[in-house]
């Protein structure tokens, strides 16, 4: 595909190892012996599942590993030149010149005391010892071919005054400022929305071809890679299990673990969900306006509306889903759902009106409604024990008589979500993301609810996990006939999963009807937009 | 007998107990601590001018824990007994025996019988020389600790549990409440502490409880900023949104979900707290605005050390005891660090 495919490789790494050290001593390999290749011009995805040594390997090309780690063996070749245990002046030309670099959170790679200008003039001035205006043109020049508008405005703009999406597009052309032979995009797009992240790596495939670049791209999501590699290489614990050309390894994987992988896709429940179940929770013109105030006297002058207006009934049985990219108002509809937030609107739970429920009626009533939040690294106390955490509940509406029956209530619940109740006593940092999130919806179901509001239950873990969570949520949903509200942002999962739908935009309801009819028919531009970019990156 | 006590407790307490003991340093200061510590409790067991058990005419007595008038030995007065009196010595060594404390000083014992004009060097009698009014130093020093070490663990505790108590209300209500709270804090802050001491101590004789309380009323304020924004972070953390979507009531999810956090927070305070609280009384026993004179203090063994240069004991024994407890504080504060934090492996 490229003029220089038979030149020797430009990027070559072999057997690479790496050990850290633990706090006491110790020493884990993370790296045992990885061996890639990459040719001019050419795109080699590393794929796997977080912990899979990914990062590390693109780390350790720029030499930017953390100080508990060390090179054990193995070496990596740019160019001919061999990096591991290169001069830090020689690494200095290579980061930022001829090896550029995208890491995942915009959020946080920026300098959030600098200017746009600043940031990307800097690797000119370095670099090629450029004058501050001609850093500026050539600043203007990168902005306006990575897509921003009205780049000489932009120049002075802080990141925070940016988007997440034109975050990104400025590390795209920090990375690029120096015309590098090999860029290293790592995770690029995860932590943007999905129409962000397809128009960010359409621009990634355009520059690439443009600049004649070669590039290695880290990701978990196999659906972007499908569009932009060459080559995939999938690593598991540490080592590379399968190195293929992209259509041989979609078409053909020889690995078990790719084939897993690229199984891990939800399949739509063959169900027939129940109709005209129980009325489980009815909510009318549903409003958080958060006031902005201005004036010495604090006066409110505006508000922010993110939740404005939303109407949802949910029955017994029945998997409601809710759509939208971040800042939507999803989690704020949810928390307000819950009364965890104050809001204005009508919201009725089997008959009972939540909005003019007494704070201990309240309490009372909470539960039958539970939640599960995105992350379950967060969701969890760290000074608990599992036993703990899952039976937090039970005391507090009087559903054990004492400690033993308590702990056989937890050991069942346990095992019903698919954990060895023999953990009981560990602390959730002992167990993995997937595992969490069973002790999340174990403390949740342990009470019997009625309605489950699952708020990006799936988000946080890797594509194979995420699959055993949906299928753990169906089952419980059959045998309880549990009410979901799931709120995601990954149109998949919904169409998995949900059997009406709701899609948000600015704290408002877009559309509203049977998931099929929208994904077959969507009313509305934005989710259109929506469906589509879902579609082109899978 | 060990193994069962280990294992009623719970694994977390256990993992605690195993990363304090990784701490060495602090691990051994707090067992050198300890032994100085319970050492110093029975200080008038230790260090007095008064026998432990006299034996006489065929009855005991213990003088430190009862008032024996001197007719009572067959002596003249009916005052107090003067053991140390030869005559009485005599009287009852004759007839019995008396058991006397390693140091047969007490922490205001004039030693009448110094060869040289106080105070006097380290010598076979004095293991640290005297004081300027020929007390004996090592008494002091013995009783002196004990009543810093009390002062700064009663002062410590007592502002931790004001301190995290306000700083909890404050940080996890929040709104109208928590601003009102702040400025109060700011204004109780401004307030010179050491003006007011000086004011009391010409109201009243000030004491142990005097100071203690004086000095609670301004110290507790050093808690509530750490924990107000432990309470603040962690109100929206998600597990402490499940508990409330639980249904748990909000004195519960402090204690439990939220206090936790805080604990590390004020723990790291604690070791800095108590060295403060140690050395405040010192500095005002050594300007003179602490205890009542004659109480043992180190402040006023420094204090004296300073005035009379030429007796270099003093100054160097104010100086080692108050640098090594301060040490062995702050060590141990690090052990329990240490301990209690969650990411650490054992």
């Amino acid at each position: 595909m490229n003029k220089k495919e038979t030149a020797a490789p430009l990027l070559e790494i072999t057997n690479l190892a790496v050990r850290f050290r633990d706090t006491d001593g110790g020493e884990a390999a993370v790296l045992r012996g990885v061996s890639l290749s990459l040719r001019r011009g050419e795109t080699v995805a590393l794929v796997g599942e977080s912990g899979c040594g990914k990062s590390v390997t693109a780390l350790s090309i720029l030499q930017l590993l953390p100080a508990a780690a060390r090179h054990s063996g193995g070496g990596i070749r740019f160019n001919g030149r061999e990096i591991t245990g290169a001069g830090k002046a020689e690494l200095r030309a290579l980061r930022g010149g001829r090896i550029g670099m995208i890491f995942q959170e915009p959020m946080t790679s920026l300098n959030p005391l600098h200017t746009v200008e600043k940031q990307i003039g800097e690797t000119l001035i370095l670099h090629r010892a450029m004058s501050g205006a001609a850093a500026r043109r050539r600043t203007v020049e990168l902005l306006a071919r990575v897509g921003i508008d009205e780049p000489q405005k932009r120049l002075k703009a802080h990141p925070h005054q940016l988007s997440g999406g034109q975050r990104q597009r400025v590390m795209i052309a920090m990375a690029l400022a120096n015309r590098p032979d090999l860029l290293i995009a790592d995770e690029p797009t995860t932590a943007l929305d999905v129409t962000t992240q397809a128009r960010i790596l359409k621009l990634l495939r355009d520059l690439r071809r443009e600049l004649r670049m070669s590039m290695l791209l880290v990701t978990h999501d196999l659906g972007i890679v499908r569009n932009m590699a060459d080559r995939v290489a999938v690593m598991k614990d540490g080592a590379i299990v399968e190195n293929a050309a992209a259509g041989q390894l979609f078409n053909s994987p020889q690995h078990p673990y790719t084939r897993r992988l690229l199984g891990a896709a939800p399949g739509r429940a063959p169900r027939k969900p129940p109709a005209g179940g129980e009325e489980i929770l009815r909510a009318r013109n549903m409003r958080v306006w958060f006031p902005v105030k201005k004036g010495i006297l604090r006066r409110t002058v505006d508000h922010i509306r993110a939740v404005d207006g939303v109407d949802l009934s949910l029955r017994a049985g029945r998997t409601v889903g809710v759509v939208g990219e971040s800042g939507c108002g999803k989690t704020t509809l949810a928390l307000a759902l819950l009364r965890l937030i104050k809001s204005s609107g009508e919201i009725t739970f089997r008959g009972r009106d939540l909005r003019a429920a007494e704070r201990k009626n309240l309490r009372k009533l909470r539960r039958g409604m539970q939640i599960v939040f995105q992350d379950p690294y967060a969701s969890l106390s760290p000074r608990l024990s599992v036993a703990d955490i899952v039976g937090e509940g039970l005391p507090v509406h009087g559903l054990c008589r004492d400690a033993g029956e308590r702990e056989q209530l937890v050991a069942a619940t346990l095992a019903e979500t698919g954990l060895d109740p023999g953990l009981r006593h560990r602390h959730p940092h002992e167990f993995s993301g997937g595992q969490r999130q069973r002790i999340a919806i174990a403390r949740a179901i342990i009470l019997r609810p009625k309605l489950l509001i699952l708020d990006e239950p799936t988000s946080a873990l890797d594509a194979s996990v995420q699959v055993q969570i949906i299928q753990l949520l169906r089952d419980l949903q059959a045998r309880h006939n549990l009410a979901y509200l799931f709120i995601t942002h990954d149109l998949r999962i919904i169409r998995a999963v949900s059997d009406e739908m709701i899609v948000m935009r600015a704290g408002a309801v877009l559309e509203h009807g049977a998931t099929e009819t929208i994904f077959q028919n969507p009313a509305h531009d934005y989710t259109r937009a929506l469906v589509n970019a879902a579609t082109v990156t899978i | 007998m060990k193994n069962a006590a280990r294992q009623g407790l719970s694994p977390l307490t256990r993992r605690r107990l195993r990363l304090f003991a990784a701490n060495r340093r602090g691990f051994w200061s707090l067992w050198i601590f300890a032994a100085l510590f319970s050492v110093s409790l029975g200080a008038e067991l230790i260090a007095n001018d008064k026998p432990v058990l006299v034996r006489y005419q065929g009855e005991f007595y213990a003088p430190i824990f009862k008032r024996h008038a001197e007719t009572v030995f067959g002596g003249e007065f009916e005052t107090e007994t003067e053991y140390r009196d030869p005559f009485i010595m005599e009287k009852i060594n004759a007839e019995g025996w008396m058991l006397w404390p390693p140091i047969r000083h007490n922490y205001r014992s004039v030693a009448w019988d110094l060869p040289v004009p106080a105070p006097s060097p380290p010598d076979a009698a004095h293991w640290l020389g005297t004081d300027d009014q020929a007390r004996d130093v090592t008494a002091r020093l013995i009783y002196g600790f004990r009543i810093s070490v009390l002062f700064g663990f009663a002062l410590t505790i007592a502002s931790a549990v004001i301190g995290v108590a306000a700083g909890a209300v404050q940080g996890y209500f929040g709104g109208r409440l928590d601003l009102l709270f702040q400025r109060f804090i700011e204004i109780w802050q401004g307030l010179p502490v050491l003006f007011l001491l000086i004011i009391l101590a010409s109201v009243v004789r000030p004491n142990f409880w005097w100071l203690l309380g004086l000095m609670l009323l301004f110290s507790w304020t050093n808690f509530v900023g750490v924990v107000r924004a432990e309470f603040l972070r962690a109100r929206n953390f998600d597990y402490v949104r499940a508990a409330r979507a639980l249904g748990v009531g909000d004195g519960r999810i402090m204690l439990r979900h939220v206090l936790p956090n805080a604990v590390v927070a004020t723990l790291t305070f604690m070791p800095f707290t108590l060295a403060f609280s140690v050395t405040v009384l010192t500095s005002l026993d050594f300007l003179g605005f602490g205890l009542p004179p004659g109480e043992a203090s180190l402040g006023e063994l420094l204090a004296q050390g300073k005035a009379n240069l030429q007796a270099v004991w003093l100054g160097l024994v104010g100086f080692f005891s108050i640098g090594v407890m301060l040490s062995l504080m702050i060590f141990i504060g690090e052990a329990v660090r240490d301990a209690f934090d969650p990411r650490k492996n054992p």
